[in-house]
């Protein structure tokens, strides 16, 4: 079952990178690529770029969402929407409001910083709620959320930033050239580098007792998690803007699928992720071909189809 | 032997325990009873460093706990949990072989393979192994977990209130496993039970606590008595003696 998973997202990954690289507003054949230096150019200033952006992003946030979902020990939160997400642009306007010509990489550290205490402050927020009430967690986390982005919103207004929050709230990859996307290879190793504590993890959402009692440091594990959470969080917020519901509906689907052991499920997670963002900017791409539907758009719609679909499903129970 | 030394522990400065001083010898079961709000559970979280140790002192064969390494601990004390707080997905199969943890450090060996196969056959898993815990029985989960802290292979074993939820089929099954565990494998087990019944039927020693003070301690037979309900219980029950061990009529 998990190597098949495995292949199919592979498979998905692979065609759907090779149609990312081909579709676009400028035609592109295929068979020119060698011969024509243009369109050799614009494959790797602009096309190749996207697609991996796609990949990085999609696959980073599926991971640390399903990561996220442990340390929650809840199945309806995702880092983006959940505060994180909103932490992580009011990071980078106040950055860009109060230290406009700071390097690049202060910027983004101050971003991950933020995120991280919004991160931090979700999970303190639904540790007191009562594990009888699983639906108080998301509810509260989108109270959270909510009411971050509307800091970040009331800054951006002060300071006559308004125009600027769109980039940060909702993904789009249309911007995406190469110069302009490599943060996110940070975000993919923060990503990757959740695989070594896997198993930890995994013990993690047996509970923190169970955990301790095998013998895992759960404070560290914990704050590693939380770490790897706003890293990729804030490189894909700054980088290409937020893109919701990936790290929600792939983990719920790994998760019917194959379980919770993420040693096994994570690079399953990573693949799917990929694959969907990388379908919903095709999408995005050829509906109204010039013009294109940013790629928060796509997911939304169908990341919420998927969502109802695996919430509606007949839940497989013992016989 | 678990040694535990004038250990007092007070949760949000209410006091839960005094001065509690209990030794448990290597082999058999050690049931702690009482009523509720006694302190059961709390000691039994201070042995497993699950509370932190503030007054007194514990150790665990030669571990001191708050000294000694987590990780050291998990190789000598396993604590089930309770299943019913779990809602991984995970296999059965894979969760028994997370009790080896402690000795792999997440690369296992042919020799904690070995460990989970023989733990599932021996528990009666094998069948059920690579079915989810959500997709199994109330009883059948239970179970998985007592296979996780028998593959964790440590000499002792602590349980807090195994049977809630359990139909008694799936009690007797589970303190019958028990039972098999001190007798052949030579566990410690330490565990607090609600029902005095099951306490008498199939442990060695019964510590009775009462207002975080330990109100009586010795054999079953020697402790459980109308007497001992009506001064710790507060309850008036008759006891009667059924194959040499007392029965309280509920």
């Amino acid at each position: 079952m998990r190597r098949l998973t495995l292949l199919l997202g592979l498979a998905l990954v692979a065609v759907l990178a090779l149609l990312s690289l081909f579709i676009g507003a400028i035609p592109l054949d295929p068979r020119t690529l060698f011969s024509d230096p243009e369109a050799a150019r614009l494959i790797l200033i602009s096309r190749l770029p996207r697609t991996l952006a796609a990949i990085l992003s999609g696959g980073a946030l599926a991971v640390t969402g399903q990561v996220m979902q442990i340390l929650a020990r809840n199945r309806f939160i995702e880092p983006v929407t959940a505060g994180a997400g909103q932490s992580a642009a009011l990071g980078i306007l106040l950055v860009t409001l109060f230290l406009p010509g700071a390097p690049i990489w202060a910027k983004m550290a101050i971003a991950s910083l933020t995120t991280l205490v919004g991160s931090i402050g979700l999970l303190a927020l639904i540790r007191p709620l009562p594990p009888t009430q699983p639906l108080l967690v998301p509810l509260v986390a989108l109270v959270y959320g909510g009411i971050i982005g509307a800091v970040v919103t009331f800054v951006a207004y002060q300071g006559d930033m308004t125009q600027f929050i769109g980039t940060w709230l909702s993904g789009e990859l249309s911007g995406v050239l190469r110069g302009r996307y490599e943060m996110l290879w940070i975000a993919g190793l923060a990503a990757a580098a959740t695989w070594i504590i896997a198993d930890r993890i995994t013990l993690l959402g047996l509970g923190a007792s169970t955990a301790r009692s095998l013998g895992v440091n759960v404070a560290r594990i914990t704050a590693l998690g939380v770490a790897a959470i706003s890293v990729v969080t804030a490189m894909t917020v700054v980088t290409v803007g937020a893109i919701p519901f990936i790290g929600l509906v792939i983990p719920n689907l790994t998760a019917r699928l194959l379980g919770d052991n993420l040693r096994r499920t994570l690079p399953v997670s990573a693949l799917f992720g990929a694959a969907l963002v990388l379908a919903a900017d095709i999408l995005g791409r050829v509906i109204r071909m010039p013009f294109e539907v940013p790629v928060s758009a796509t997911v939304g719609v169908v990341g919420a189809a998927l969502f109802l679909y695996l919430l509606y499903r007949e839940p497989r129970h013992a016989a | 032997m678990i040694s535990i030394r004038n250990v007092s522990h007070s949760i949000d400065h209410h006091p839960i325990l005094h001065d509690v001083s209990l030794d448990i010898p290597r082999g058999g079961i050690t049931a702690l009873i009482g009523p509720n709000g006694a302190g059961k559970s709390t000691l039994l979280s201070l042995v497993a460093r699950l509370a932190a140790l503030t007054t007194g002192e514990i150790s665990v064969d030669t571990l001191q706990i708050g000294k000694c390494k987590d990780r050291d601990l998990a190789k000598v004390l396993a604590i089930m949990p309770q299943s019913t707080q779990v809602s991984s997905r995970l296999t059965i199969r894979d969760l028994v072989g997370f009790g080896r943890y402690p000795w792999h450090q997440g690369h296992p060996g042919p020799e904690d393979r070995e460990k989970v196969e023989e733990t599932l056959t021996r528990f009666g898993l094998e069948p059920l192994a690579h079915r989810f815990l959500d997709e199994v029985s109330g009883g059948q989960k239970q179970r998985a977990f007592a296979a996780m802290a028998y593959a964790q292979s440590t000499p002792y074993l602590l349980l807090d209130e195994p049977l809630n939820n359990l139909d008694i089929a799936a009690s007797r099954s589970l303190m019958r496993l028990l039972r098999d565990m001190a007798e052949e494998d030579g566990k410690t087990i330490l565990i607090v039970l609600h029902d005095i019944n099951y306490a008498a039927a199939f442990a060695d020693r019964l510590v009775v606590m009462k207002e975080g003070r330990i109100a009586a301690d010795g054999k079953p037979e020697k402790v459980v008595s109308a007497k001992l309900l009506y001064d710790v219980f507060g309850t008036d029950a008759p006891v009667c003696m059924m194959d040499e061990r007392p029965v309280v009529l509920v």
